[in-house]
């Protein structure tokens, strides 16, 4: 069975449907890319999927477990889903690894001393391990997007969303943080990804999906959709974004 | 590279040093002859030998000014022992308006009515109400003391102030910082305690240091109701000596606190605004 499996998945803002009936399916180890136009819901569908934000209808399954079930204490899920925002959000009155640990130290109640060494080991892997005393203010764009990956790792996430987490990066920093993607992808993680980074999508994506007007409009591997569109409306996106 | 002449300066430098020097000059100038005027005119002004005698006799304030210095301590141990207790209760109703759990709505209910009476009141009626009508429904010693009463009157006016300035800085934390902590899976009070309040209390420090200063000035209001602190001592000395030189000194004393705390507080302003902008 698939890791995520979304059944018209419904969320209204008032009268601002921005999810219309989405189906996706997402199989363990798989990274998947929704790409669309700003407003197309790609955003909103990821916070759903973390509990951020509440569906009006359909179903969200996590390992065959409705985790969209209205009254489900939210935070055993989050633990297993980890995100990444665009603007980093990192704590900006902790240091690098004290956002890290913060979770684990309150969730998984582990102490500092027991979590350095693990978090250490991270730090590392990311090419930040001469970072993890530092405030958030004191690193680039890029460290700081990279330390809040770590900080959704050090929980151990099952699942890590990625929410246009390049968009607010200056181009030569964009580099750095797909190269911690792909690492991540290397290591079986399941990833979902809304980005307009289409030229990572088509390589490192498992399957790519469309978005427009909250709907999915058209899905597949990478090759089959930046090559070979279906819909117009697909052809008619990529034609703008590829140019 | 920049042509500089003997000093090492370059031409905009020797520019913007020679504009310096003229407005500090003008400045300098301008200040001399408004204080000479004043240290000048007001002298001349009818009736001063009068103003003079009844507010600025030196004999009388070197008199009652260790006296004053005495009283002032009391003024201090009020301050000292309410601002604690004005943090605590401030931030706890602060907590209360901000709760979502139905179980603690009546504590919402209760924090926003608190709020509203209490920055609703004049201090001073609040002082009277309970430093005086409290201690004179004939409770035994020590708990009738003007002490208690008086302070926990400062204590429940000030803490609904607070609680407001706390509150503004809760709401000012953007919801992405919520939302980040959310998704780590922390609890709701895990993300307060360790994410929203520490930057909000970060945010309001100089607006709550104003309201300690604030503070520091009320403690006064007691004298109505009892203690002998330095405005009820200045009183003391007002009738004694029939001069009005007591209340100057007072007023310096006050100021020898509250300015430099202003200014510090403005600093701390200053300070917040350059780093977030």
């Amino acid at each position: 069975m698939a890791k995520i499996i979304l059944k018209g998945v419904e969320k209204r803002f008032g009268d601002n449907t921005v999810c219309d009936g989405i189906d996706l399916e997402v199989e363990e180890g798989q990274m998947v890319c929704l790409i669309g136009a700003s407003g197309a819901g790609k955003s909103t569908l990821l916070r759903c999927i973390n509990l951020l934000e509440t569906i009006e209808n359909g179903e969200i399954l996590l390992d065959g477990e409705d985790i969209s079930l209205p009254g489900l204490n939210p935070q055993p899920v989050r633990r297993r889903i980890g995100m990444v925002f665009q603007s980093y959000n990192l704590f900006p009155h902790m240091t690098a690894a004290e956002n890290v640990m913060l979770a684990p130290r309150r969730v998984y109640k582990k102490s500092r001393t027991e979590l350095r060494p693990e978090i250490t080991e991270l730090f590392k892997r990311f090419g930040l391990a001469d970072r993890m005393d530092h405030y958030p203010d004191q690193l680039s764009g890029g460290q700081q997007q990279r330390v809040a990956i770590v900080r959704a790792l050090a929980m151990k996430p099952e699942v890590m969303l990625f929410d246009e987490i390049t968009s607010a990066l200056d181009p030569q920093l964009v580099g750095e943080v797909l190269d911690v993607l792909r690492l991540l992808k290397n290591s079986g993680m399941t990833m979902v990804l809304a980005t307009h980074e289409m030229g990572f999508a088509r390589e490192a994506a498992d399957k790519v999906c469309f978005l427009k007007d909250g709907k999915v409009v058209e899905e597949g591997a990478p090759s089959a959709l930046f090559d070979a569109p279906q819909h117009p409306d697909t052809q008619a996106f990529l034609a703008r974004a590829l140019k | 590279m920049s042509k500089t002449n003997a000093a090492g300066k370059t031409r905009r430098q020797i520019y913007e040093d020679r504009l310096r020097r003229r407005s500090m000059l003008i400045a300098g100038g301008s200040t001399l002859a408004v204080l000479l005027s004043v240290l000048v005119l007001v002298p001349l002004a009818p009736g001063w030998d009068r103003v003079k005698a009844s507010f600025f006799n030196w004999e009388v304030f070197a008199k009652t000014f260790p006296k004053l210095l005495e009283a002032f301590k009391l003024d201090v141990a009020i301050f000292l022992w309410s601002a604690p207790a004005i943090i605590i209760l401030g931030l706890l109703v602060a907590l209360a308006r901000d709760t979502r759990n139905p179980a603690l709505f009546p504590l919402r209910i209760l924090g926003a009515a608190y709020t509203d009476i209490f920055r609703g009141v004049p201090v001073v009626l609040t002082v009277y109400l309970i430093g005086f009508g409290i201690p004179g429904l004939g409770l035994p010693r020590p708990w009738n003391s003007p002490y208690i009463w008086g302070s926990l009157a400062l204590i429940l006016t000030y803490s609904a102030y607070v609680a407001e300035i706390f509150r503004s800085g809760i709401d000012s934390v953007h919801k992405s910082q919520r939302a980040a902590a959310q998704s780590l899976g922390l609890s709701d009070g895990d993300s307060m305690r360790f994410v929203i309040l520490p930057q909000a209390i970060r945010r309001v420090i100089p607006a709550q240091m104003n309201m300690f200063i604030a503070l520091q000035k009320d403690v006064a209001l007691l004298s109505f109701i009892g203690p002998v602190e330095i405005f009820r001592q200045a009183g003391v000395y007002k009738s004694l000596l029939a001069n009005f030189t007591p209340y100057v000194g007072a007023a310096v004393i006050f100021l020898a606190v509250t300015i430099p705390a202003t200014r510090y507080a403005d600093y701390l302003m200053a300070k917040q605004n350059r780093e977030r902008s």
